[in-house]
């Protein structure tokens, strides 16, 4: 592989991870304070890439199909959190997770009935279809540099909306004790909403970058970045918001340098080798890289 | 004043509290004690919104707290150090006791009352920047308190404070506890070290198995016989 192939690889793999990164956020997010995992998610990035197919089909200009999107998605996800989440507070684990998996299937055959199961166009910009030519051969697409710097900016406000606001303080208290954090006077139902808005305007870019770069829009469009987001999740130790981002980009790099590095017959297993590595991962650390070992309750 | 009227709480079909009643009138320390598992804790926890009555009223200064949600009977000024401490083990000392001011808004009054705890608890004004997780059990029960009293609260729960602490830790708990009656903090103190509890408290009630069995002044109670065999151990 030439240095310029690898390059190219490495800012591909930063891009794709960074797209994992911004869906496994609000997945943490949302089991750190709630222990449930929201399959649902997937659906939520679903609608953000339909809203902007339909607003793009009405000849939108880009900057307000992206603000309509992530409102879209925001809407959806304080919805989803009301309707199906709320009524089954402090059910068994189990009720939750099949509820989150309803909810992800009633959506998608929803999308599919009123959308149809064709897939459609991304309305990507002309802007972000561009490809750069830099130095030494390296050929970087404008979508996969303006992914990684939504990412890393989006990253920061997210670290500073966690570490440095009231808001995020509690969320924070919330995950780790939540009945300290009701005596604290912390209202649980607004942190709860506050992870979904957050987690699911995230989803909402995700949707936008992830749709510019696989081109399409589709019903079952959010079950690849939500697997994706969940391995990421478990690699990075779930509840843990540092976890999951470091873990989508180790997904991200894994894909891309197996697709590169794998003989050409043995590519299409790439996902199979990505459980393995996962499988590795779990074995050595069964909490995750940056998961917390809390003591079992007896 | 917080009046508790016969209030029965279940887990299930199990009945933890069966039927309280009590009371705190106004710069009273009362002191709830009994033996593990007679529901002090439950009542406690009552009191403060995590668990809800089947029956029974509770009200303080006026206000029907039975079905009040747990972040307004905090707003309320209803605070609690609850039992083991339940400290926020990876935020840093600063930001456990900025949430016990979490339903305030006066912001130099908080500052005020960020200096008062360090002047109680000095040590904790040297851990500030430290995760609560690192504290020593001490220091814990100390932050426990400190985080409950950035509140400013009219009423003060305890649930415990002397729990798996060293002796001569129970000692300077209990003497904050002092202080803090001196002052005119309102305070329902429960502790299974009966000796210590009915030292400080103005009047005690003794709970067993879900029932009220004996209240009265905390004088008498310990000069009570049946108090002394079951509680004291003398």
């Amino acid at each position: 592989m030439s240095f310029a192939e690898l390059g190219q690889q490495f800012v591909n793999a930063l891009s794709l991870g960074s797209i994992y990164a911004l869906v496994a956020v609000g997945l943490t997010m949302v089991f750190g304070i709630l222990r449930l995992i929201n399959f649902a998610h997937g659906e939520v990035v679903m609608l953000g890439g339909f809203t902007a197919y339909f607003l793009g089909k009405a000849g939108m200009p880009f900057w307000l199909i992206a603000i309509a999107a992530v409102l879209v998605t925001t809407v959806v996800g304080v919805l989803m959190e009301r309707i199906a989440y709320r009524p089954i507070r402090g059910a068994p684990d189990v009720s939750l997770l099949l509820t989150s998996l309803g909810v992800s299937i009633a959506l998608q055959n929803g999308a599919m009935l009123a959308f149809g199961n064709q897939p459609k166009p991304f309305p990507t910009p002309a802007a972000l279809a561009g490809q750069n030519q830099l130095p030494g051969g390296l050929q970087i697409s404008t979508a996969n540099v303006v992914t990684i710097l939504t990412a890393l900016v989006l990253m920061v406000l997210l670290t500073w909306f966690v570490r440095g606001t009231a808001t995020g303080t509690q969320m924070r208290a919330t995950a780790e004790n939540a009945m300290a954090a009701r005596l604290m006077g912390i209202s649980i139902n607004t942190v709860i909403v506050a992870a979904f808005v957050v987690g699911s305007a995230l989803a909402g870019v995700a949707a936008l970058l992830y749709g510019a770069r696989v081109g399409r829009v589709q019903y079952d469009m959010g079950f690849i970045p939500i697997l994706k987001a969940f391995v990421a999740t478990v690699i990075g130790g779930f509840g843990s918001i540092p976890g999951a981002v470091l873990g989508a980009y180790i997904l991200g790099f894994g894909e891309i340098f197996l697709i590169s590095f794998l003989p050409d017959a043995l590519t299409k297993y790439r996902d199979a080798f990505v459980f393995i590595g996962l499988i590795v991962i779990l074995l050595l650390r069964p909490q995750g890289i940056l998961g917390s070992t809390e003591p079992e309750k007896i | 004043m917080l009046t508790l009227t016969d209030v029965k709480v279940y887990y299930g079909a199990i009945a933890a509290v069966k039927g309280v009643s009590l009371e705190v009138h106004d710069r009273e320390l009362v002191a709830l004690i009994g033996a593990n598992g007679a529901g002090k804790t439950t009542t406690l926890r009552t009191i403060s919104g995590i668990y809800r009555p089947r029956s029974g009223s509770i009200v303080h200064d006026g206000a029907d707290l039975t079905t009040m949600p747990s972040h307004e009977i905090v707003a309320r000024g209803i605070s609690q150090a609850p039992e083991g401490r339940q400290i926020f083990g990876s935020l840093t000392v600063r930001e456990n006791l900025m949430l016990g001011a979490t339903r305030r808004t006066d912001k130099s009054g908080i500052d005020e009352d960020l200096e008062d705890v360090f002047g109680l608890f000095p040590v904790l004004k040297e851990r500030l920047g430290q995760a609560g997780g690192t504290l020593s059990g001490g220091e814990q029960q100390m932050l426990a308190i400190g985080r409950a009293l950035m509140a400013r609260p009219k009423l003060l729960l305890l649930d415990e404070p002397s729990l798996g602490l060293a002796p001569l830790m129970v000692g300077r708990i209990f003497d904050v506890v002092r202080r803090l009656k001196e002052r005119g903090v309102t305070i329902l103190l429960v502790e299974q070290n009966a000796r210590k509890a009915l030292e400080v408290a103005d009047r005690a009630y003794v709970m067993e198995t879900g029932h009220i069995a004996l209240s009265g002044p905390a004088a008498e109670l310990a000069r009570n016989p049946e108090v002394e065999r079951a509680y004291l151990g003398r």
